[in-house]
């Protein structure tokens, strides 16, 4: 953590910076994090809470092993998210921002993956999917729960 | 001699298995010891068609599609080198319809060209708007900026020119050119592709309009949401960096220009461009009370020109071929091209860039070929979620930013979103509301309270309960959110739900539909 805030601390405005960083190795940002970041960039601990809590894709608890972003927004909509999304909570058994009981899988809504041409569309790590089927979305939990 | 073999590497394309087919060719070309060259191009943002495979013939590319990993050894079966016959074949590339009827300026090179290569990009007539840019004064580029007509294609369309005019008249030993790359409404992708199939073209814009204000840092400020670009454009820079495209002392005219990736965290009310630029700076994106301007302080309390990707990415064109070249296409004060992003339920999804002017039918039917699932088209959102949505009885409007107004739309950053007849419009205004609850960066009332207000007035509505009154509450909450809110978030949340009230009230009658 300190590597980090240093890597980064002499550049402007290095917060959110940072806060990659920790997220990148640890999978999330945890509380214990944030005194240590306010005393490197000289913030109040205040501050740095107010930013980690203010944007959507840090979190403050650990996920699962693989983290899937569903799309939530209009043109997935239009093809059949709500069914999808219904779908891998039934199949994984968790909610939104829950992680399933055999640690592999986090399920978070996102909106927008710019993939509207092919949706529905979620993104497993940093892979995309299009046109996505409910059996489609059962393959690569199968594949995923081994990995 | 090989022979050049192009699969993209746009995340669309890698979405519906691009990666697999590269590897079949890859394996397929070896063991048939076939001479291939595998290029990695953007997508010429043919959905439908995607991955969609195009092979360099010596009378042009010729287009099969879409590909999957199975169908690899058949295509070497039939010959596909040589431009063989197979039912996946779409015959030469430029020929296709969907692309021949198009008037490719900014996205010219999208899906053409190798995206990192400084040499492609130059050979498809990259750096050339900078080499003229480099030629002139700094009031000459800025002039030609105007001259051009060019305005935000982020959404606000407000004139480049006069942006860059302001930022170049401050006194201030530091300027900064941001890059809003947080393309966050659903329905867009121009500035993904853009920046995945030719960002060089973003760097060079980037780099003008350094030249023109007199700034020597900038910074693209991207959405979390897009690590296939954030590989592009990184790669791209180096490229630049290397051939002294960019840093220190520019081609040898004495200019310096440095360019940076900031990463986006999640946050769509980081698109507005004061929340962006607090963003940049590592703080909550909460949005500035204007004014005063970004352009006379912005990043860090300097002058900074904040421009959407696409109208960064049309700067090259319009120096390298002069402001009269770029005006010339277009209608009235939208002047130029736009590339329309075509998504949702449509059977052929896709970017469409053509001069502005094309009707929305045009769009819809002889590009889309009406909708995905076979069913009537009830409704398309225009402009992302804070776009109205138009009923089919208005798809003869033209797509310009004046027609658009004048029917109570916004062409926003162009996104077109295609709804069947099952849709549920009760839903989608209580959608637009949820959304705008989700996102709002909090700082004023209307937006933080007001969205959460709706959400719940539309619940009551949706389930009967006193249905009347709640309807005229929620016309009253729209109109309170519409003038009292400080950005366009909170501001604009209202144009879908009235659009839904105007145009689809029955949907708040029916009940729930299912």
């Amino acid at each position: 953590m300190l590597r980090i805030v240093a890597e980064h601390k002499s550049r402007p405005g290095p917060l959110i910076e940072i806060l990659h960083g920790v997220q990148a190795s640890l999978g999330y940002v945890p509380a214990g994090a944030v005194p240590v970041i306010a005393a490197g960039l000289n913030l109040s601990r205040a501050e740095v809470h107010g930013v980690v809590t203010f944007y959507h894709f840090f979190r403050d608890h650990p996920v699962g092993r693989h983290v899937v972003r569903l799309c939530q927004a209009e043109s997935c909509q239009a093809m059949g998210a709500a069914a999808l999304t219904a779908h891998a909570k039934r199949r994984l058994g968790i909610e939104f921002h829950e992680t399933s009981a055999d640690g592999a899988f986090t399920l978070e809504p996102v909106y927008c993956l710019g993939n509207c041409a092919c949706s529905p569309a979620l993104m497993i790590d940093g892979d995309l999917m299009g046109r996505v089927t409910p059996q489609d979305f059962d393959d690569m939990v199968t594949a995923g729960s081994r990995t | 001699m090989s022979i050049d073999v192009y699969v993209p590497r746009d995340a669309s394309a890698l979405s519906l298995g691009a990666a697999g087919v590269a590897r079949a060719i890859e394996a397929e070309a070896r063991a048939r010891r076939a001479p291939v060259r595998l290029i990695r191009n953007g997508s010429r943002g043919l959905y439908w068609l995607e991955p969609m495979v195009e092979v360099a013939l010596p009378r042009g590319r010729w287009a099969y599609g879409p590909v999957k990993p199975q169908d690899v050894p058949s295509l070497f079966d039939a010959d596909f080198l040589q431009g063989g016959a197979h039912p996946l074949s779409q015959g030469p590339t430029e020929e296709i319809p969907y692309l021949k009827s198009q008037q490719r300026l900014t996205s010219a090179r999208v899906g053409v060209i190798e995206p990192t290569s400084v040499a492609d990009y130059v050979a498809h007539g990259g750096y050339l708007g900078l080499q003229r840019a480099l030629a002139m004064t700094q009031a000459e580029i800025v002039q030609a900026v105007l001259d051009s007509g060019l305005r935000g294609r982020g959404g606000a369309a407000f004139p480049t020119g006069i942006k860059w005019k302001t930022v170049l008249d401050q006194p201030a030993a530091q300027k900064y050119v941001t890059c809003n790359a947080d393309e966050g409404d659903s329905g867009t992708f121009s500035d993904r592709m853009l920046m995945e199939g030719d960002p060089l073209a973003l760097i060079e814009g980037m780099t003008i309009a350094g030249v023109a204000v007199g700034a020597t840092q900038g910074y693209i400020y991207l959405r979390v949401e897009y690590p296939h670009a954030y590989a592009a454009l990184n790669d791209a820079l180096n490229a630049a960096r290397q051939a002294n495209y960019l840093g220190r002392d520019i081609m040898g005219s004495g200019r310096h220009f440095e360019l940076e990736v900031r990463l986006g965290a999640g946050a769509y009310i980081c698109g507005e461009e004061t929340s962006m630029l607090e963003s940049l700076e590592g703080k909550r994106g909460e949005i500035r009370v204007r004014p005063p301007l970004p352009a006379i302080k912005g990043l860090f309390g300097q002058p900074t020109v904040v421009n959407n990707v696409v109208t960064l990415a049309s700067i090259p064109i319009i120096l390298a071929r002069g402001a009269q070249f770029y005006r010339d296409f277009g209608t009235g004060k939208s002047r130029g091209t736009l590339p329309l992003q075509l998504a949702g339920n449509v059977r052929r999804g896709g970017l469409v860039e053509r001069a502005f002017g094309l009707s929305l039918r045009e769009l819809l039917y002889d590009y889309g070929g009406g909708s995905a699932s076979g069913r009537p088209i009830r409704a398309v959102q225009v402009g992302g979620p804070l776009g109205a949505y138009i009923p089919a009885s208005q798809f003869d409007v033209a797509i310009d930013y004046e027609a658009l107004s004048g029917i109570g739309a916004l062409l926003g950053h162009g996104g077109v979103v295609v709804f069947d007849d099952t849709v549920d419009m009760a839903q989608m205004a209580r959608y637009a509301m949820e959304f705008c609850a989700i996102e709002s960066c909090g700082k004023c009332t209307p937006c933080r309270i007001g969205s959460t207000r709706g959400v719940e007035v539309i619940d009551r509505i949706i389930g009967g309960v006193e249905r009347e009154r709640n309807l005229v509450l929620l016309e009253d909450l729209c109109e309170t959110m519409l003038q009292g809110s400080l950005c366009g978030l909170g501001g604009m949340t209202p144009f879908p739900v009235q659009s839904i009230l105007k145009h689809f009230r029955e949907d708040f009658h029916a009940g729930t539909r299912h």
